[in-house]
This record gives C-alpha cells, structure tokens and sequence, in this order.
C-alpha cells in the first residue's frame, strides 16, 4: 500500500492538529505555505481557523491560484470548517471581497450555528464512515446551504447539510482532528491513494 | 460523560472551549476601541478583535482604576465585524464576566492590565459557556489558571510599553519549566507539582504532552513584525498585539505587516519585506525604569 503525501495549509489555524491525525491514517503528512511545497504534495488538508484570515494570506502570498489550478486539476481536498468555506463555490455571510477556491458546488453559510457561546458537540453519522457516528465538534461552524447536482450531503445535524463531498473533494462543518477519532481523516488518505 | 444525540447538543465543553483557541493558531489577535479600527484589523487578517475602552498605553497614561468596557461599545464591534470578539474582564470580577457572555462575546480575557477586583481570587472559568484566556508569567501560574477553567494562555508580558523584553521572559520561563517536567520521573512529579503550586494531574499532563494542553500565545509588548516573528520562534502559537498597532504612525499597514510576520515567522525575508517602510512605531517604554506599583505583569497570583 503506498503513502501519499498529504499538504495541511499551514497559513493559519489549527495544523498540528490535522498533521497528527494524517499520520496516525498513515500519511505522510506535512504542512504547506508556499507554491513549491504545495506543488510537492499529492492531497492537500486546508485546516480550521479564521477563514477570512486565510482567504487573505493566500492572496498576499499568491498561493490562491496555485490553490485553484491544483483543486481544477482533480488533487483531492480535504476542508474542516473554515477549510469548508475555503472549498465553497459560493459563501453566504462572509466579507464582500473574501475569495475562494471553489471545488465544491454548494453554497455555504459562514457561522451558520452562531457565535462561540453557541459552538457545541453533537454526534454525526457520516454516509461512508463505518462503526458509528463520528463526535462532531462544532465551533463557530458553517453549515451547507445548498448543493449542486454534483455533490453528495454525507452528513446531516438538525437538518442542516454538515459534510458535502463531491468527487475528490470533501467538506466538513465539524473538526474530526479535534476528537482523536481519525475516522473521516482515513476517508480522506483512501480518497487520496485511489487518485495516484 | 453521556453520548451527545442531535437533540441535546453540549455547549461549552472542554473541548469546544479550547477548540476554538486551536483555531486562532498562527494568527494576530488585535485590541481594538471601536468599531472603525474593528474593521481595520479584519481588513489586515486580524483572526480575532480584543474589544476594549483604552489600549493598555492608554490605561497607563491615564491611570484611574480601569474596568470592563462599556456593552454598548464591544455591541458595535461584534456587529462591525464577521470575525471572534474578545473581551476583557477585571481579575476575580466574575459579574464583568458574567455581562460579558450576556453580550456574547467569543472570549473573555480576565486580565491583568484591567484593575483587579480580589486580590486573592480569579473567577471560576468552570462556570462559564464563553472561554476564557488568562495570561502566565511561569508555569505554575499558566496551571493554576487552566484548573480554574482558563481555555488558552498567554505570557503576560508587560502590556502598554511596546517593550517585548517582558513577554520574551514569561515565555521562555514556561517553556524551560516544561521542558524540564519532561526529564521527571513519577516519583519527582509529585514534588514538581507542590513546588509549581499546581494540580498533580495536569502537572502529569503537561509532562506528557511536552505542552500546555491548551494554546498557548505571547501577549505584552509586541510592537513590530520582527517581536511578532520572535515571540513565535520562542513557541508561542500566535500573538496578541496591544496598542503596538493603533498607537503606531500607519495602523493598516502595520497590522497587515505583523500578521504576515507571524505566519512566514521562520523566513527572514519576508519579515524583512513585511518590516519596511512602516512609519512610526509606538513609543516605548523601559521596562526596567517601570516602578514595581506600575508594573501589571505582577498582578494576578
């Protein structure tokens, strides 16, 4: 079985995190920042954190469409919360000139559960996730508005689409690399190892 | 703990609590007093505004007893802004803390630069939905706080002086005092603990972890891309500017320049690039001509 090398965008956000649980899936994980560490890597985590931070620093260091050539090309992705904005054709709620990379055809609400006060823990079962739902940590999450005819709703919470997947692409609200489960991240290196 | 189901989702949680801190890593938390410089450090890639009266230069300045911010200001700044909002508290204040989850702010700081309310007591963070930040001069303080319910540590620093020589102290002494918990044994755990005035557990913890288990930042004195850059390659996990920015010739600029610094924090050339041509800086103070009475890294126990 190989091991695919898997970037986590290292811009901002919690990348310690996903690095750990990609190596506890068996990947070699490593994080990216700049257009020739990206260039090097055969999946890619983009992290939890401020998306509007993120979206910024990809555009000052010109790694958006370096991003964006490599999402178009088919490299698989993998977007927890702020990730899964990143990943939206179009957001609802964000900043007027916040950019992203697309990948997915879904609309996504930025904050959609609320503010930190409202952030909670709920389990989740995922479509594809064997051995019980996964415990989802929500935290100042989105939540997936709409979907195109292309993508999958694998996850819902209180009737509200939690994690999209479309093709090599996949979004979650919640943050898996949070909970030690590595579940959804070994989803993920599969997805990665079947496009190599 | 009971197995969560759709229907009785769990707020406040350890985890959701400090999560969220895990999600402000690499990034610039900046203090704002209102809502126009609220904008101005979301526009600069601010992850998270501290909404506050006066920036602790200012607090210095003018003296007085300084307090928690007037609700109708942090209101307009939650509402200004699409990013975290951060409030403070006075030290042991738990009704300042108390109005400030009222007001759903994203974090409280209980914090040293305000004017504390007990000179014996924190607040019990335990009782709180809304996480809590404290700031740490050493280990033991930095425990004592997360036993109390803290969700994320900073240094302390010695905020208002644009002077990082503080911050570079309490940082480097908590990571020295972990990095020497991870040579103990069991046996000298227990020692460790009663000398570092912290819970046995978490001493335990931290030992194992060769961490805080939760994020840790630098605050206090942060005035350049460059004291930014430092403070990260020091360990920290992100940084709190003061009034190093709206006390500085060009806030934007130098606000963009300070978050750039903090996430390329090991590449000299672009906190080269991020450092010039950026106009004033504050105007510093020496920490070492501060009388002991003006020094607010010694409050809090």
């Amino acid at each position: 079985m190989s091991t695919p090398t898997i970037g986590v965008l290292a811009l901002q956000g919690d990348v310690r995190e996903h690095l750990v649980a990609l190596a506890a899936a068996d990947a070699l994980a490593r994080p990216v920042r700049r257009p020739e560490e990206l260039a090097e890597v055969d999946g890619l985590v983009i992290p939890g954190g401020e998306s509007t931070t993120m979206s910024k620093l990809a555009v000052v260091f010109g790694m958006l469409e370096p991003l964006r050539e490599r999402v178009r090309a088919g490299m698989p992705v993998y977007g927890t919360c702020a990730g899964m904005i990143m990943l939206a054709d179009k957001i609802l709620d964000g900043r007027e000139d916040q950019e992203t990379l697309g990948g997915i055809d879904m609309i996504v609400r930025r904050n959609a559960f609320g503010r930190q006060n409202e952030s909670f823990e709920a389990s989740v079962e995922v479509a594809g996730i064997e051995g019980g739902p996964v415990e989802g940590v929500f935290i100042r999450a989105p939540w997936v508005e709409s979907v195109g005819g292309a993508a999958d709703v694998i996850a819902t919470y209180d009737g509200h689409a939690v994690a999209v997947r479309q093709g090599n692409v996949l979004a979650t609200s919640f943050h898996p690399e949070l909970t030690g489960d590595h579940r959804v991240h070994a989803l993920f290196v599969e997805m990665v190892r079947a496009a190599q | 703990m009971s197995t969560p189901t759709p229907q009785h989702p769990e707020t406040g949680t350890a985890r959701v609590k400090r999560g969220m801190a895990e999600q402000l890593k690499g990034g610039v938390i900046m203090d704002v007093v209102n809502a126009e410089q609220a904008k101005i450090a979301e526009d600069a890639g601010a992850v998270a505004v501290m909404a506050l009266e006066r920036v602790p230069a200012d607090i210095r300045k003018d003296g007085g007893v300084a307090r928690m911010s007037d609700p109708n200001m942090i209101e307009e700044i939650i509402g200004a802004v699409s990013i975290p909002v951060m409030a403070k508290s006075r030290i042991g204040h738990f009704v300042e803390a108390q109005v400030l989850q009222s007001l759903g702010v994203d974090y409280i700081d209980e914090s040293e630069v305000l004017t504390p309310a007990d000179e014996i007591n924190h607040s019990d963070k335990w009782a709180f939905t809304t996480p809590f930040v404290c700031g740490a001069t050493n280990l033991g303080e930095a425990l004592r706080r997360i036993a109390e319910g803290a969700a994320m540590i900073r240094s302390k620093g010695e905020a208002g002086t644009g002077n990082v020589v503080e911050a570079v102290r309490h940082l480097r002494q908590i990571k020295n005092e972990i990095a020497k918990l991870r040579g103990f044994d069991n046996n000298e755990l227990y020692a460790a603990a009663k000398e570092l005035r912290a819970p046995y557990e978490l001493v335990k913890e931290v030992a194992e972890l060769g961490k805080l288990p939760v994020v840790l930042f630098s605050a206090g004195g942060v005035a350049t891309p460059a004291d930014a850059a430092l403070m990260r390659q020091l360990g920290a996990e992100g940084v709190f500017v003061g009034s190093g920015i709206f006390k500085s010739g060009d806030p934007a600029k130098r606000a963009a320049a300070i978050v750039k610094a903090t996430t390329f924090y090991d590449d000299p050339k672009i906190i080269a690039d991020a450092s010039r041509n950026l106009g004033e800086a504050m105007v510093g103070i020496n920490c070492d001509t501060l009388p002991e009475a003006e020094r607010y890294a010694n409050r809090g126990w």
